[in-house]
């Protein structure tokens, strides 16, 4: 296998972004990622979408993408893991560029859903319809059902699901693409409208519109595109059961502790070797579970990370410097490449006010449905 | 929903059929082909007891559309005395009193209406046991 960069990206803000269309979106954060690297045409593109049918009535994605970037005849694939389609999409183009089979690969993710699409429906089809959906479960519940496994077993509060709603949009409030650039309370939090018990408003991500696209070249010629690559490391996709029953422990996340072996074992390093994570924080609890899952905390402490500042920037492990989906928002299949694009600026040191310093080693992990399935890229500054 | 997707499922939703894996006798609901324990392809029909403990719980607040009307409600991962595991909707209580632990009964019930030419969609909840 050849060893792959990423030598540039680009991206929408994130938000309700009225004057864009799908279309729209996927252009700008292509182009964006084009016009960076100087580039002007690519091998093959992978874009990660999870319901273009569902949201804007829109399948075929890829003639039509092509068409619109201008680059009629290049191979399109899109890619569906649910919320983890970009991060599935960027595993796609890592192969292809890693085979030999394509130099200059496109790894996009869009996803439109403020157009009119029944969001809470459309996003169910990520559980299993017949055993779950089918009795009026929400993907709030599911999360809320986990939740509430993991606060007794381990005991985890109400306030340690606070921290990380008000960790993250402290983060998010530095971060211009951010849907939600605002800060908010421990008591804001947890006295925002309950959506499934325990979870409230502020515990959950946003419904948001937005794309974004980093593009890839084997690790031999990205100095043609750029001074500064950031080489993947190493990739690693796992599968769990669909339904959340299904599953011995409803509060460990069995396919991100899987993902995230195969990628640790992969790179050759370990959870010590990283310096800043992006991590799938759909819900506030969703980010305690991985913490444990990716070992970044003992299994059932990872409600203390957030609380005791271990994952705020100038912490020991800052994760979602971001915003992270909860603040920076999660426009579900465009997801897994903005996490990857945070961590790209984070080792080109362009992160700003969010930077981490010397951050060298990062790590990426997004996730489908209720954990059944997740995928982790961890990545090092070249 | 079109009638043959919900006719195929009745037996597990109006009888509770299981399967019971005849290589290593893991308990598998809805019934499946292949075990996903052993991989085992060889399974014996099972009716669950109408009766479990509650594993984990949540009160949705927020429904699906077609739940707005019961909103909010009690939904429940309930495991029977077979090992089994279901998703269900727990009825006839104080929804914030449901909690992992809680004993309840699996009864035959209306699940969902379909809008004016949908069909009635009929399946399990779980009652607390008192």
């Amino acid at each position: 296998m050849r060893e792959v960069a990423i030598v540039s990206a680009g991206m929408t803000p994130f938000g309700e972004l009225w004057r864009y269309s799908l279309r729209d979106l996927f252009v700008e954060a292509s182009l964006g990622a084009l016009r960076q690297a100087k580039a002007d045409t690519v091998d093959a593109v992978y874009v990660g979408n999870m319901s273009g049918g569902q949201f804007v009535g829109q399948e075929h994605l890829g003639p039509l993408l092509a068409d619109h970037l201008g680059i009629r005849g290049v191979p399109i694939t899109r890619v569906e893991s649910a919320c983890a389609s970009g991060g599935v999409a960027l595993r796609s183009a890592f192969l292809d560029v890693a085979s030999g089979m394509s130099d200059l690969v496109l790894a996009v993710g869009v996803e439109k859903m403020n157009d009119g699409g029944d969001v809470t429906n459309v996003l169910a089809t990520a559980a299993d319809q017949e055993n779950e959906v089918y009795h009026g479960i929400t993907f709030p519940g599911l999360y809320a059902m986990i939740a509430r496994a993991h606060m007794t077993q381990h005991g985890t509060t109400l306030e340690d699901l606070a921290a990380v709603s008000v960790k993250n949009h402290r983060h998010g409030a530095l971060n211009p693409k951010a849907q939600f650039r605002q800060e908010v309370t421990p008591e804001q939090v947890m006295a925002s409208s309950l959506v499934a018990d325990p979870l409230r408003l502020l515990h959950c991500s946003p419904v948001s519109d937005g794309a974004a696209a980093v593009l890839l070249c084997p690790l031999a010629r990205a100095q043609e595109f750029t001074d500064r690559p950031v080489e993947i490391r190493a990739s690693g996709l796992a599968t769990s059961s669909m339904a959340l029953a299904e599953r011995r422990d409803p509060a460990f996340l069995d396919a991100v502790s899987l993902s995230a072996s195969r990628a640790y074992h992969m790179a050759g390093l370990g959870p010590a070797d990283i310096d800043v994570a992006e991590v799938h924080d759909c819900f506030s609890i969703a980010e305690i579970c991985v913490l444990e899952a990716l070992c970044f905390a003992e299994q059932g402490r990872g409600g203390e990370a957030a609380r005791t500042g271990e994952t705020a920037l100038g912490g020991r492990l800052p994760v979602n410097t971001s915003g992270g989906l909860k603040s920076k928002g999660h426009p579900v299949g465009a997801t897994g490449i903005a996490q990857v694009i945070e961590i790209f600026e984070q080792l080109r040191g362009e992160a700003g006010e969010r930077q981490v310093k010397d951050a060298a080693v990062g790590l990426t992990q997004n996730m489908g449905g209720s954990g059944g399935s997740s995928v982790v890229h961890i990545f090092e500054r070249v | 929903m079109p009638s043959p997707r919900y006719w195929r499922e009745v037996p597990a939703r109006y009888r509770l059929e299981a399967g019971r894996c005849v290589g290593c006798g893991a308990v598998v609901y809805p019934a499946r082909r292949i075990c996903p324990a052993c991989r085992g392809q060889q399974f014996e029909r099972l009716a669950l007891s109408r009766r479990g403990t509650v594993v984990t719980s949540t009160v949705i607040h927020v429904a699906p559309t077609e739940f707005q009307m019961e909103a909010p409600y009690a939904m429940a991962v309930v495991e029977t005395p077979e090992g089994a595991r279901l998703m269900v909707q727990v009825a006839d209580c104080e929804p914030n009193e449901v909690g992992p632990g809680m004993e309840v009964a699996l009864e035959f019930r209306r699940i969902r209406k379909e809008g004016k030419s949908g069909i009635l969609c009929y399946g399990h909840k779980a009652v607390p046991v008192r």
